[in-house]
């Protein structure tokens, strides 16, 4: 197959061959490396978010767009997505949830396993978008606890997987005892969720 | 030879006289109306007739005019003759508080589902649908969205202000 | 082993059938819709479906809505070809307000709408492989859909809710670096097509998957109201763009392919011949743009200052231009009272629009006749006694795009 031709007229030289993720703050010395266990398991978890592609309408479309080849979801450690909530961390919602769907989120939702994170892609699972109609859900939130939200109409492959990017943040900042405090409990049963 | 709104209009009135009205060239489309009891004679009329021959049913669907009393209700056919290359269109009209229509599914399958998109959004009622619920919005819905008294928006959200959009609140 | 312990459920020993829910959540990407399926052993008996996930009342925004501002609403029915919805639904505008769009303006709606079509054939076709089982061939094609979007987004800005074209015609003329772009796809693509239908065409696996799946008599399917690829898989030559042309296609050359017994197979491969239909329809309407020299290269819109934007640079300047534009803004246009009802060929079928207008500046009714929604009915009938695995291949190469469905 020939290469497809790139459009870019600027060609950006490569700075480095290969880029690694940067060390977290920790002591070296000969033969260890001691940090605490908070950032490697962050670091661990963020370079490996499996994801749940629970697309519905045409943010669909643009993340399919986004694990194809030209930009390439997978290079961030997003290679396998799955389809069984038990087996994936990351809940990426794309596109309008009507009301009838609500309740199937919120299903799969609490059919995942902790550690879990929702990213909303798209103006429609963010705030309704331009649905603002009897019959579309005004936003997952109203359902769901949401991390991030990637606003656009369909939002770019490249906005995309700045919200997963955004995500890995906020994995890589966790604390391990999060998911059992008071605040995480709180905000799961403002939703209903115990 | 191609089939004219002229000879459709011609077999109609020799087969059903003054039943069929309101004949119209709606842009280039033939449009006529039946009183809702014919609608099943007039469809199979159109199917049979062997120089109509308007055997494919294109679209099925309602129209809510609320200032027209007693024919508040309608529900539009839109037929396509294959073969003769031809399209119209045909209306039967309901009064709300009775609103039902004979079902076309008897003739076509293609109604099946298009009769019941009409029922979840107008509540017209098809005598003889082999499964007439709602098809599109939520079972447990109990209004008819698509009916001009019925707003657009969902009046119990909360984050979207409607006096931000020129509507409600206490500026008019 | 006694049973006197074991009390089973009243009538459980009769039913012989198991119930399989498969959606509205399943990894066959096509968005949301419930199939429960009886099913005695691997043998399908019935078939429920439930839709209406993503129902988002579009015939009740449009009511909302200025026509011009429903072409964003028409971009997210059949969301894979959005240029396709928006070019007939500004057909239908025209048709309504008597507007008469000049040759090129034509033919330039046919270049964009023959690329949605490729867009959306490439989908299908690879989601069939994907869901046999066959990941490389959508990777493969989606490379070629980043050159269409890359095309569109040369034209309107967009790459996939397109919202292309204004009533009349474009916003603005096409660039030299579109064209360029087209030329690069048109010379680029075709190598890459035959690479794909040599991976899946004579492939032992994928017709052992696809053949006698999913049949439909061409009788039925004209009684189900099927049009577009599904029904000419079927045996049957209805194309509207030879019916009933819109926008100069009696100008264009091109073969209606048509299949036998309206299986899977036959859907593939129709699809795929109506790929290199519409290459050939690209390369024919981009000569004839050649051909348009001087004064008429640079028509890109009807002249109807009544409905089509005057420029910013006369409406700054000249009396009727100002007015013009204030008239359009506020609404105060006369849009003729009337119905229309136009179709176009859409990626999926016969896509109707249906507006009834009252003489305001939103439609009094608008309705969207869509094919997905009309042709799913027969599923129940397409899968009865096939297999389980049989039911996914139906259901990804009849090309249903829940949006259109549920609109």
């Amino acid at each position: 197959m020939s290469r497809p031709v790139s459009y870019n007229l600027i060609q950006k030289p490569l700075e480095k061959d290969i880029s690694v993720a940067s060390l977290p703050d920790g002591h070296q010395g000969e033969g260890f490396f001691a940090t605490s266990l908070d950032s490697v398991i962050g670091l661990a978890r963020k370079n490996s978010i499996w994801p749940l592609p629970f697309a519905t309408s045409c943010c669909g479309i643009e993340f399919m767009a986004t694990m194809g080849s030209h930009y390439d979801l997978a290079r961030f450690g997003s290679e396998r997505v799955g389809f069984s909530p038990r087996q994936c961390d990351l809940l990426m919602v794309m596109g309008t949830i009507a009301k009838k769907m609500g309740p199937v989120v919120r299903q799969v939702y609490l059919q995942m396993a902790e550690p879990r994170w929702v990213i909303a892609v798209g103006a429609c699972a963010s705030s309704g978008g331009i649905f603002d109609t009897y019959s579309v859900l005004q936003g997952i939130d109203q359902v769901v606890p949401v991390d991030v939200y990637v606003p656009g109409c369909p939002p770019r492959p490249e906005a995309i997987i700045d919200g997963v990017l955004r995500i890995q943040d906020l994995v890589g900042n966790e604390s391990l005892r999060r998911r059992n405090s008071e605040h995480y409990k709180a905000l799961l049963n403002s939703y209903g969720i115990q | 030879m191609a089939l004219t709104n002229d000879t459709i209009q011609q077999r109609l009135q020799e087969k059903f006289g003054e039943s069929v009205s309101a004949f119209r060239d709606s842009h280039g489309m033939l449009e006529f109306s039946a009183p809702r009891e014919l609608n099943l004679k007039v469809l199979n009329f159109l199917y049979d007739d062997a120089t109509l021959q308007f055997q494919f049913l294109t679209d099925l669907t309602g129209v809510h005019y609320p200032s027209n009393k007693g024919n508040e209700l309608a529900v539009v056919y839109h037929l396509h003759s294959l073969k003769q290359n031809s399209r119209l269109r045909f209306k039967v009209f309901a009064p709300i508080e009775n609103p039902e229509v004979y079902t076309a599914t008897g003739l076509f399958s293609a109604a099946n589902w298009m009769e019941r998109e009409t029922y979840d959004f107008f509540g017209i009622l098809f005598v003889g649908h082999p499964k007439l619920k709602r098809i599109l919005n939520v079972d447990e819905m109990d209004y008819f969205p698509l009916r001009k008294e019925f707003p657009l928006e969902d009046q119990t959200r909360i984050d979207k202000d409607d006096e931000m959009f020129g509507r409600g609140g206490t500026i008019k | 082993m006694s049973e006197q312990h074991i009390k089973l459920p009243e009538g459980s020993i009769e039913k012989t059938t198991t119930t399989l829910n498969l959606g509205p959540t399943h990894p066959a990407t096509h968005g949301v819709m419930q199939n429960i399926l009886e099913l005695d052993g691997e043998r399908i008996v019935s078939a429920d479906q439930t839709i209406g996930y993503i129902h988002r009342a579009f015939e009740k925004l449009a009511e909302r809505r200025p026509l011009a501002q429903i072409t964003t609403l028409t971009d997210r029915l059949n969301y894979c070809s959005a240029p396709l919805n928006n070019m007939g639904w500004h057909m239908t505008c025209e048709k309504l307000l008597g507007v008469q769009t000049p040759k090129r303006v034509d033919y330039l709606r046919v270049i964009m709408m023959e690329l949605a079509r490729i867009s959306d054939h490439l989908i299908c076709n690879s989601i069939m492989g994907v869901d046999a089982g066959a990941y490389t061939g959508f990777l493969y094609v989606m490379q070629y859909r980043e050159l269409i979007y890359e095309i569109y987004e040369e034209v309107c800005g967009a790459r996939l809710t397109t919202n292309m074209g204004r009533i009349g015609g474009f916003e603005r003329n096409f660039t030299d670096k579109a064209f360029q772009k087209l030329e690069k796809f048109l010379e680029e693509y075709p190598p890459a097509l035959k690479e794909f239908e040599n991976m899946f065409q004579r492939n032992r696996i994928f017709m052992d998957r696809t053949m006698g799946v999913g049949g439909i008599a061409a009788e039925r399917a004209l009684n189900y109201g099927f049009t577009g690829p599904n029904l000419r898989a079927a045996g049957v030559d209805y194309d509207v763009r030879v019916q009933n042309p819109y926008s100069s296609y009696q100008d264009f050359d091109f073969i209606i392919p048509v299949g036998s017994t309206g299986d899977c197979y036959d859907r593939w491969l129709v699809r795929e011949q109506e790929m290199w239909q519409s290459l050939s329809i690209l390369r024919q309407a981009y000569q004839k743009i050649q051909s348009f020299k001087g004064a008429e290269a640079d028509v890109y819109h009807a002249d109807t200052p009544a409905y089509y934007l005057p420029e910013k640079k006369d409406v700054y300047t000249k009396m009727e231009a100002l007015i013009y534009h204030f008239k359009i803004i506020m609404g105060e246009t006369e849009i003729p009272v009337g119905e229309v009802y136009h179709s176009i060929e859409a990626g999926n079928g016969e896509l109707g629009f249906y507006l009834i207008s009252d003489g305001g500046r939103s439609p009094y009714r608008l309705h969207f006749r869509r094919p997905c929604f009309i042709y799913y009915q027969a599923y129940e009938e397409l899968v009865k006694d096939s297999m389980l695995s049989d039911a996914i291949m139906t259901m990804s190469s009849l090309n249903l795009i829940a949006g259109e469905m549920d609109a």
